[in-house]
């Protein structure tokens, strides 16, 4: 069981942490921009990279992470490097990390008091630039943005349509595909092309 | 509800092995990196390990109880250095000392590893934890007999009570 | 209240900040203090430095100390800002000051308590007399000693309760895993506050506040009687549960001082007289301070065990909002940052309201010839 953890995680903690922070800003900041985390962490499997980079720089051992099935052999890795408390019930996560897109009206959308106590969903997905295309409006968008996005369930659309009306409540997404980040920002309208 | 993973190191999985693992572990974690690489001197080469966390100072939040014994409260945080490495072999070593000492940590996780080693626990015990434990016992005592000099020997004078 | 936005003085500050990292060296041409110097010899400013900037390292609280020039409410506020800095690995088990390795263990309601009086290093017996000797350098001469064995020492508090005269320890339901303590480092304070917090802001509390406080009960503001049951001193062994092990481990010593304040309690309806008693914790040799916080605890408790709430140090509100010394002297001091356009308008407001004076007075002294 010790092999879960034989893959160390950030090579300079402090750094490597606030170029993660500083990529996963960019693109909550400029929804549908894809931003590169660079190369230097190995992840362990099932989880890519940027999966783990984001994991490791967001969550803590204050926090509770639920892992869905596909992922739950990445449990003690993360639960070594970043100290976090593992809940094996999505609704009651801080941070929700999938590779199967949950329903996102079951994730805690925090109260119109505290809106930033809700979860955040970092879903991981096959790949970008290709697959269905949506349209981004919103904050942060002079004009429209397009993203593509493989592995996303039919009628995400609608759902985080949902999601975006309940405002300020509701769920941010930080989509990983290999090194890659890009990020809906609860505040985005998302429209499928 | 929520998930442990058994990342120990895996050899002290036996109670009897437990308690010995605390009991070196207790000792590494009240000793100076200084005082654990002379101690280290001598007993041959040290294997090139990997570390897998760490070196990394953080905050252990100190709990008391109220009244001394009742409910739980926040006292106040230390500082506390982990480390977690592996050995060649493959065994894995965790420290966690009080403080900021790097060194220190660094040096108490690769003795915990070589220490689940049977092989050479025996050395290790009677050149490190051994006399590590003397120094930090008889350090203790000191202490214990200057209070017990400050004990006050009550005497009643007779000639009052008469 | 308001604040300008002022450009500009950014010289003027740096030239401040030049100045006093040379006044805090002081004259070149004595030698500079060391953190290391400052642990050994000024453990007490240290210990202080600790208890109030909520964190335990003697080589952390000794460097705010210098950094600070002494003033230890400003090295608290420089230990609180870097604890801001690290992550926080685990929480302890709690702690068992019973296990302590005592080095002074006194009580002022039992004479001959197992285990006995132990003064340990302790001002009380001295004359408080300046000792000019200590303006040369000099070793004092080696502390007596005299064998002892290192069994624990049982707490005074246990002796009572053989005999159910004083108020349990454990209340059924204390160790609530559902619910864990209150932490005034990750959650503001907020009202009603339980014992939990109200133990936890002492601990870190101003000890001049904290003492005065303390003291008002005695004199008569919300008093009860209290005897000091037991103070202690000395290191406690701090564990911690690392998920990676799954079993306790020990991580050091740290040293404590606790009190135990037994006070009378004149019984409720369904409680009969008993003893009831109020606690003081905090980290490094503070004898003062965690007596007066077992006093400032008690106090707090009046609400709780059915006394009539009338004094300062019985106001829960009143005392958590104003122990702590690094929010007191944010407010306090924020005054002097510019409040040019607040007094601005206060000017002409005042300008105004004497006008209105003057003609007020002029239109009397006129209906008056």
């Amino acid at each position: 069981m010790s092999d879960a953890i034989a893959i160390p995680g950030f090579a300079d903690p402090v750094a490597d942490s606030q170029r993660a922070f500083r990529a996963v800003l960019d693109a909550m900041a400029r929804p549908g921009r894809i931003a590169d985390l660079g190369e230097g962490l190995r992840a362990p499997a099932p989880l890519d990279p940027a999966t783990a980079a984001v994991a490791l720089m967001l969550a803590d051992q204050e926090t509770t992470v639920a892992l869905d099935g596909a992922l739950r052999d990445a449990a003690p890795w993360l639960s070594f490097h970043a100290g976090v408390t593992l809940v094996d019930d999505p609704t009651r996560a801080q941070f929700v990390i999938a590779s199967i897109c949950p329903d996102l009206g079951s994730l805690d959308a925090g109260t119109d008091e505290q809106p930033e106590t809700s979860a955040t969903l970092i879903l991981q997905v096959p790949g970008f630039g290709a697959g269905p295309g949506y349209r981004l409006s919103g904050p942060g968008l002079e004009n429209p943005a397009i993203l593509h996005v493989q592995g996303l369930p039919d009628g995400f659309a609608a759902a985080w349509q949902a999601n975006h009306a309940r405002y300020p409540r509701g769920i941010d997404v930080i989509l990983c595909v290999g090194n890659r980040v890009a990020a809906l920002p609860r505040s985005v309208s998302v429209e499928q092309l | 509800m929520t998930q442990r993973a058994d990342i120990s190191g895996g050899t002290a999985a036996t109670a009897d092995g437990t308690a010995k693992r605390r009991q070196w572990m207790s000792v590494l974690a009240r000793a100076s990196a200084d005082e654990i690489s002379a101690r280290l001197e001598g007993c041959g080469t040290l294997p090139d390990c990997q570390i897998l966390r760490g070196p990394e100072t953080g905050l252990v939040m100190v709990r008391g109880r109220a009244g001394g014994g009742g409910a739980p409260f926040n006292l106040g945080e230390m500082t506390v250095t982990r480390c977690t490495l592996r050995t060649p072999e493959g065994t894995v070593g965790h420290a966690y000392i009080a403080g900021r000492d790097k060194d220190a940590a660094r040096l108490a996780a690769l003795v915990d590893a070589l220490m689940q080693d049977s092989a050479k626990a025996k050395v290790l015990q009677a050149r490190v934890i051994a006399p590590l434990a003397a120094a930090q016992r008889a350090r203790r005592e000191a202490i214990a007999r200057k209070a017990a000099a400050t004990k006050v020997q009550f005497f009643t004078m007779s000639s009052m009570r008469t | 209240m308001a604040y300008v936005a002022v450009k500009g003085g950014e010289r003027a500050i740096d030239n401040a900040h030049a100045w006093l990292a040379e006044q805090r060296r002081g004259d070149t041409g004595v030698p500079e203090i060391a953190p290391r110097q400052i642990a050994e010899q000024l453990g007490r400013a240290v210990d202080r430095a600790m208890a109030e900037g909520a964190i335990y390292d003697r080589g952390l609280g000794a460097l705010a100390v210098k950094q600070a020039q002494g003033d230890l409410i400003e090295a608290a506020f420089l230990l609180r800002a870097y604890r801001t800095t690290l992550p926080r690995f685990a929480y302890s088990l709690p702690l068992d000051t019973g296990a302590m390795h005592v080095a002074r263990r006194i009580s002022a309601t039992f004479k001959d308590l197992p285990g006995g009086q132990v003064l340990g290093p302790t001002y009380d017996y001295t004359h408080r007399l300046l000792d000019f000797t200590l303006e040369q350098e000099a070793s004092p001469p080696a502390a007596a000693e005299t064998e002892t064995d290192l069994a624990p020492m049982p707490r005074v508090q246990d002796i009572l309760a053989q005999e159910g005269l004083i108020e349990p320890d454990a209340l059924p339901g204390a160790d609530d895993p559902g619910k864990p303590p209150a932490d005034l480092t990750r959650e503001p304070l907020s009202f009603p506050a339980g014992r939990d917090a109200r133990l936890q802001a002492l601990a870190r509390a101003d000890e001049g506040f904290v003492l005065a406080m303390g003291y008002s009960t005695q004199r008569g503001y919300g008093g009860s009687h209290p005897f000091a049951g037991e103070i202690r001193m000395g290191e406690v062994a701090i564990e911690i549960e690392p998920p990676e092990l799954g079993f306790a481990i020990d991580i050091g010593d740290i040293t404590l001082t606790e009190c135990q304040m037994v006070n009378q309690f004149a019984g409720s309806k369904t409680v009969p007289p008993q003893f009831t008693r109020g606690y003081g914790l905090a980290f490094g040799h503070c004898e003062r301070k965690a007596m007066a916080m077992a006093l400032a605890d008690r106090a707090m408790r009046a609400a709780e065990l059915g006394e009539d709430v009338t004094a300062p140090a019985q106001n829960i509100e009143f005392m958590l909002y104003h122990c702590d010394n690094i929010e007191a002297t944010g407010f306090v001091e924020h005054l002097k940052l510019p409040h040019y356009v607040d007094f601005q308008s206060e000017l002409e407001n005042v300008r105004r309201m004497r006008a209105e004076h003057e003609a007020a007075a002029q239109a009397t002294r006129k209906a008056a010839e």
